[in-house]
């Protein structure tokens, strides 16, 4: 069967660069907007990018480690 | 005019609601499609102030007042209405439509109750309609669900109906107006709404009970039940400080819980808690911004929920499936289905353009200006969740990851026309804020579309995104659940009851058997000398009778004697 022009893996490497480069584009643009340091942290460069970052990936591990502990079998509760 | 004004908005739906089992198809669709329709229009006429009022008991009840806040809930109540009623079209059971009418009318209901006691009379007749919604999935899960809803949402309601009782003695007044957390009265009525908002400790009904609703049933439970609790914590708890703590808790409880959950339906549960969460803040923060983004993100939050909760059904009708690790490559054969969803996922995280990002971003920008900085980083924080675990997590396992080799077609005309129109009022609010706007409790001077803020978005959403593919390895689905605190009345408190049970028929047949020997031996000791041949009930002789009084009288004398 023909794979979907979408999963094919050239059009995946071509995804990815072109989310790189978008990525890249945003970081750059955060050079001109006008920084808001409410906070003093939220100055610095690229804040939103970073800490957007930082902070899924903190969430991601915070969820691993709590499903160390709480995930069961999804019959857990049908033996009632 | 008058006549007209005066009509409760939501008496149409639950009146209508009570016919439609009598009619047949066309008469019963023309009644789902046009009873919405005429509710708008009456919710438009209700003018500010009251304008029904009836004597019960001792109170003056106040069924019908409205405002900008009453209208701006009742508007996107009905709208919603019509679009779950187009989406289940023909395809839900009657007493499933019957249910959704009754709750959409009893949530338009309270939207318009000026006083406690009509609130509490909408309030039950919401949590015992949205029961049957459950219910009409007519299977075995829902109904034990629906029953686990059941008693949570009358502890709540009895948690309220207290409040209201000590409130109305406190103070002799049943009009619903802002009440401050001053008396155990009001920590009731906040502890009751709250109930219904999904907050901890007991958030748990939600993600429980509405993914067991069939297809079309989640999507109309979606719309109601929370959104009342908000309205009712934005008009009587404006401002109280304590929403901020619960509300962040349930944000970062909805991302971490929906990234680690397997169910689709359940995943989308998850993110109306986390959703309801950033309101909460907003109500909590209680400026006339925060305000005013509170009641546009619940506008908002329904619109995209609904169009997220319809994408997430057309899959479960048209496959049956309802896992992600049994679900994926779904957009080769439903475009439509895919595009929608994806609209859907990109409003709930804010992406410009869209509905969430002209509406989430004024309770954000209210925490920076009361410059409650932990406040505002964990809501910067929990915007970037929701795109993780709702924005690409949920589209991404449905509709991409592996090919699971279904090729289910897009749903029939009436579902497919029912996304389009959801999909478009996500996009055409976002781009086209003012008539939102111009509806909101207080004037709005805010534009969200700043150079500054739309790139800031744009890093945010962006960057989390590459989070999100860089841990793909760490977020594979499994065949799992994840405990939560509905452990304690689902596992926990069912087996200590039967551990109780048990002890205490064990003590109970140990005690007896003892109580028993001790009650025979108790008998036959009565029977002894109390029987018939006993020594104290047996006939005697009148012989003896007199030698007994003889020695008596002998003894009497020789006593006398001395």
């Amino acid at each position: 069967m023909k794979q979907h022009w979408l999963v094919r893996p050239g059009t995946i490497r071509l995804l990815w660069a072109v989310f790189l480069f978008v990525l890249a584009l945003t970081a750059l643009a955060g050079l001109f907007t006008e920084g808001r340091a409410r906070f003093g942290i939220d100055g610095s460069l690229a804040f939103y990018a970073w800490y957007g970052f930082l902070s899924c990936i903190g969430m991601a591990l915070v969820a691993k480690v709590l499903g160390r502990l709480l995930q069961r079998k999804d019959s857990y509760y049908d033996r009632d | 005019m008058t006549v007209i004004s005066a009509m409760p908005p939501g008496l149409p739906l639950v009146l209508g609601a009570l016919l439609l089992p009598l009619f047949g198809l066309r008469i019963r669709a023309a009644l789902v499609l046009g009873l919405p329709l005429l509710t708008l229009a009456l919710i438009w006429q209700v003018p500010d102030g009251a304008t029904l009022q009836v004597a019960f008991l001792e109170y003056e009840l106040v069924p019908v007042s409205g405002d900008r806040l009453s209208r701006l809930f009742a508007t996107v109540f009905a709208t919603m209405t019509f679009a779950c009623g187009l989406f289940a079209l023909n395809r839900a059971r009657v007493i499933e439509l019957v249910a959704a009418l009754l709750s959409a009318g009893s949530a338009i209901g309270v939207s318009f109750a000026g006083d406690l006691i009509t609130l509490v009379a909408f309030w039950e007749l919401l949590a015992l309609s949205s029961t049957l919604l459950l219910w009409s999935a007519m299977t075995e899960q829902s109904y034990r669900a629906g029953m686990r809803y059941l008693v949570i949402h009358l502890l709540g309601g009895a948690l309220l109906m207290a409040g209201v009782i000590g409130h109305v003695a406190d103070t002799g007044a049943v009009t619903f107006t802002a009440m401050a957390l001053d008396s155990p009265a009001h920590w009731l009525m906040l502890a009751g709404f709250l109930m219904n908002a999904g907050a901890p400790p007991l958030s748990a009904w939600l993600p429980d009970a509405y993914p067991e609703a069939s297809p079309t049933g989640m999507v109309f439970l979606s719309a109601f039940t929370t959104k009342t609790a908000v309205y009712v914590l934005l008009r009587g708890f404006p401002g109280a400080e304590i929403l901020i703590f619960i509300g962040l808790y349930m944000i970062f409880y909805g991302i971490v819980y929906a990234l680690l959950e397997n169910d689709m339906r359940r995943i989308l549960a998850y993110s109306i808690v986390n959703q309801v969460g950033f309101m909460l803040c907003g109500i909590g923060i209680g400026t006339e911004l925060s305000l005013n983004g509170t009641a546009a993100h619940a506008f908002a939050h329904i619109t995209y929920m609904v169009l997220l909760l319809m994408s997430a059904g057309s899959v479960l009708y048209m496959t049956g499936k309802r896992k992600c690790t049994d679900l994926g490559g779904l957009f080769r054969s439903m475009p439509l289905t895919t595009i929608c969803g994806i609209i859907g996922a990109l409003s709930i995280s804010a992406f410009p353009l869209t509905s969430g990002f002209i509406s989430k971003s004024m309770i954000s920008q209210a925490a920076a200006d009361e410059t409650m900085a932990i406040a505002w980083l964990l809501l910067t924080a929990g915007s970037t969740g929701v795109f993780l675990h709702a924005g690409i997590k949920f589209p991404w396992f449905v509709f991409f990851q592996k090919d699971s080799g279904l090729r289910p077609p897009d749903p029939p005309l009436n579902m497919r026309l029912a996304m389009i129109l959801c999909a478009f009022l996500c996009i055409a609010v976002g781009i086209w804020p003012a008539p939102l706007y111009a509806i909101l409790p207080f004037p709005v001077d805010y534009d969200p579309y700043t150079r500054t803020h739309v790139i800031e978005m744009l890093q945010l959403l962006l960057f989390s995104g590459l989070a999100f593919f860089i841990m793909l390895p760490y977020m594979k689905r499994t065949l799992t659940i994840t405990l939560d605190w509905d452990w304690f009345y689902r596992w926990l408190g069912p087996r200590a009851i039967s551990q109780v049970t048990q002890v205490l028929s064990r003590w109970h047949a140990h005690s007896r058997i003892g109580f028993l020997r001790r009650l025979g031996s108790l008998f036959g000791m009565l029977f002894l000398y109390h029987g018939p041949q006993g020594i104290l009930a047996r006939t005697w002789a009148t012989g003896s009778m007199v030698l007994w009084v003889v020695i008596l009288l002998g003894i009497y004398l020789v006593a006398y004697y001395y």
